[in-house]
């Protein structure tokens, strides 16, 4: 018989830390470019869950205020990088993160 | 519904909630409201009037925000070295105003200045011309001048990505060429991995410490000793990888050399000058303030940081064949420097960064713009091969180049040979001869860098000479590389002029808005994280 156990904070704080880690390895192995978006904003709200766990076991209101700003920043982000990747897959269609290899040295 | 319909109809007897109220010193925003200002000013009088079809309207305009949130910051300067007053915080604390605020906005504004009228003749020539490059740098400079004033680590990211975001449409802006639209999204892609880690420091850092407040976290740590420190290591570290993803400090350099390939010359001005100022000056707040008596902790990371970074930049330098490119490594080669500046963790190094900050604008700004100059429509050719013949054809621009390149090196007599100077000093002065000894021999290795590419426009046999072609300089190259050529040498004959100001750029973290009081003890209701 397993026993059921207590659901802490800590949990919570696991959680994001391994959301917070599969965005970062997607970002460096997936190579479409939406899915890398993608895994920016799984980074980006790992890091919220953990301000509002961090602010439930402090008992501070202001870690959830910050979450706001998060997602504020985070659409601004990913406002900006869609029109930049539009900008590049209007010269070359269907580029992933492959194909940009004009610049090296 | 019905009891909902009651609810809302029921009068409000209590007295409504007050909402906290936070004091706002707005001359002390005013740098930021004069940037913001000036990018409005610009958008609007673009849909509006007929500014687009006055010559240079747009690069005035922004010089003049620029200039103006220069001005608007002098008062203060002066009332913030008045020792009755001293420095403040305004915005509840979010934002601290002292004279490490303020030198780094006096910077920023200058490298606002320059990129301007650099970007003026170059979108002519490239024939994009419009309110939206300026308009983004302006937006850019705010989001710095707020990350040199952060007192709160909120304020902090927000500045960040303010700078940030603005910046990734700057490298991505030449929307005929592929390159810039490559490194936009290099850039982007890598800036938003790096400010994921820089918030999830900001949360552990929280979590350890129950604050993301830099008064009230400095407190915390210099009056409790944590049981477990290593959340906040943790973030502290998470913390600068995001610092060293800005400043481009190896390894988390490898956006940097494409990035300056492949934007526009004009906006790789304004990144290597104002972003790498606001980066450094956000490291330096966090750091030597933020987690000052943690120093011994972080002290070894940025030291290690710092060695590989100048040796790196340096001799990755040398195997490239674009001047850009080159540059790119060279600008590493400096972050490192002034991280060996950042790792003294004293007055001293403090004041040694903010100088070669400030002495770095200019000579990478006038880099950029010589070659921003020199390029052909496209922005194209920055070959080490395009620069033959430079010096028959533009003696002067050639002679200019040299000499930015030369105070790179650090040649005496130039700024760049007090920049260097002042931070080994401030190294060896805080105990790290072997820093101080890695740093010159980068700098040996980063003057051959520096000479291969005088060699090229000088050391041509006659017949290997290109067909000369006639360069011309824009009105507005001209003053910003001018303007560039006057502080790089001033600053070398006279560096008190410059070291001075430096002197009393000191940072502090100041609770109140009122300059007499003293520092209160942490709020006792902070209890750290389990």
């Amino acid at each position: 018989m397993l026993a059921i156990a207590e659901v802490t904070p800590a949990w919570y704080l696991v959680l994001g830390s391994l959301l917070f880690t599969i965005g970062a390895v997607g970002l460096r192995v997936r190579r479409n470019p939406l899915v890398m978006f993608m895994c920016v904003e799984l980074m980006l709200n790992a890091v919220t869950l953990t301000f509002v766990t961090f602010s439930r076991m402090l008992e501070d209101v202001h870690g959830q205020t910050v979450v706001v700003f998060v997602l504020v920043v985070a659409a601004a982000e990913v406002v900006v990088g869609l029109g930049i990747m539009v900008a590049l897959l209007r010269k070359e269609p269907e580029a992933t993160a492959d194909d940009l290899t004009v610049l090296k040295g | 519904m019905g009891s909902l319909l009651a609810l809302l109809s029921q009068p409000l007897d209590d007295a409504p909630t007050e909402i906290a109220r936070v004091d706002v010193a707005w001359s002390a925003l005013a740098p930021i409201l004069f940037l913001i200002g000036g990018a409005m000013v610009l958008l609007l009088g673009d849909a509006l009037t007929r500014l687009r079809s006055a010559r240079g309207a747009y690069a005035i305009v922004a010089t003049v925000s620029a200039l103006a949130a220069a001005i608007s910051a002098l008062p203060l300067w002066s009332r913030i070295q008045d020792a009755d007053r001293g420095p403040f915080s305004t915005l509840g604390e979010a934002v601290g105003v002292d004279g490490f605020s303020l030198f780094a906005t006096f910077v920023i504004c200058a490298a606002v200045v320059l990129g301007a009228l650099l970007l003026d003749g170059w979108l002519r020539r490239e024939g994009m011309e419009g309110p939206e490059p300026y308009v983004l740098t302006l937006l850019s400079a705010s989001g710095g001048v707020m990350m040199a004033s952060a007192n709160d680590l909120i304020v902090m990211f927000l500045g960040l990505e303010i700078l940030s975001i603005a910046v990734y449409v700057l490298a991505a802006m030449h929307l005929r060429k592929i390159t810039s639209q490559e490194a936009g999204v290099k850039y982007f892609v890598l800036g938003a991995f790096a400010s994921a880690f820089f918030l999830y420091g900001i949360a552990m850092t929280y979590g350890a410490t129950g604050s993301t407040n830099l008064v009230d976290i400095s407190a915390f740590l210099s009056t409790t000793v944590l049981t477990d420190s290593g959340l906040l290591l943790a973030g502290a570290a998470l913390l600068l990888v995001g610092f060293a993803f800005k400043v481009a400090a190896v390894p988390f350099h490898f956006w940097t050399p494409d990035v300056y390939q492949g934007a526009p010359s004009p906006t790789v001005a304004w990144m290597a000058s104002g972003v790498k100022v606001a980066g450094f000056a956000g490291l330096l707040r966090v750091f030597y303030l933020g987690f000052g008596s943690y120093q011994l902790d972080w002290q070894p990371i940025v030291y290690a940081i710092a060695a590989i970074t100048m040796v790196a930049g340096s001799v990755l330098a040398i195997v490239q064949t674009d001047v850009r490119r080159m540059l790119a490594y060279s600008s590493i080669n400096h972050a490192g420097f002034v991280l060996v500046g950042v790792q003294a963790a004293s007055e001293q190094g403090v004041e040694a960064a903010l100088f070669y900050l400030a002495a770095y604008t200019f000579m990478v700004a006038g880099s950029f713009g010589v070659i921003t100059v020199i390029t052909r429509r496209g922005d194209v050719g920055t070959g080490l091969d395009d620069l033959r013949g430079l010096s028959r054809d533009r003696p002067l621009l050639a002679l200019t180049f040299a000499l930015f390149l030369l105070a790179q090196a650090g040649v005496p007599l130039t700024s760049g040979f007090f920049a260097k100077f002042y931070v080994i000093t401030a190294a060896v002065d805080a105990g790290s001869t072997w820093l101080a000894v890695i740093a010159m021999v980068s700098a040996v290795v980063a003057a051959f860098l520096y000479l291969r590419i005088i060699v090229s426009m000088y050391m041509t046999s006659d017949d290997e000479l290109p067909e000369s072609r006639s360069i011309p300089v824009p009105l507005g190259a001209g003053v910003a590389l001018a303007l560039s050529v006057v502080v790089t040498i001033g600053a070398g004959i006279f560096p008190g002029l410059l070291s001075d100001r430096a002197e009393d750029a000191t940072p502090v973290l100041v609770r109140e808005p009122d300059p007499d009081a003293v520092e209160a003890p942490p709020d006792p209701g902070i209890q750290p994280a389990p």
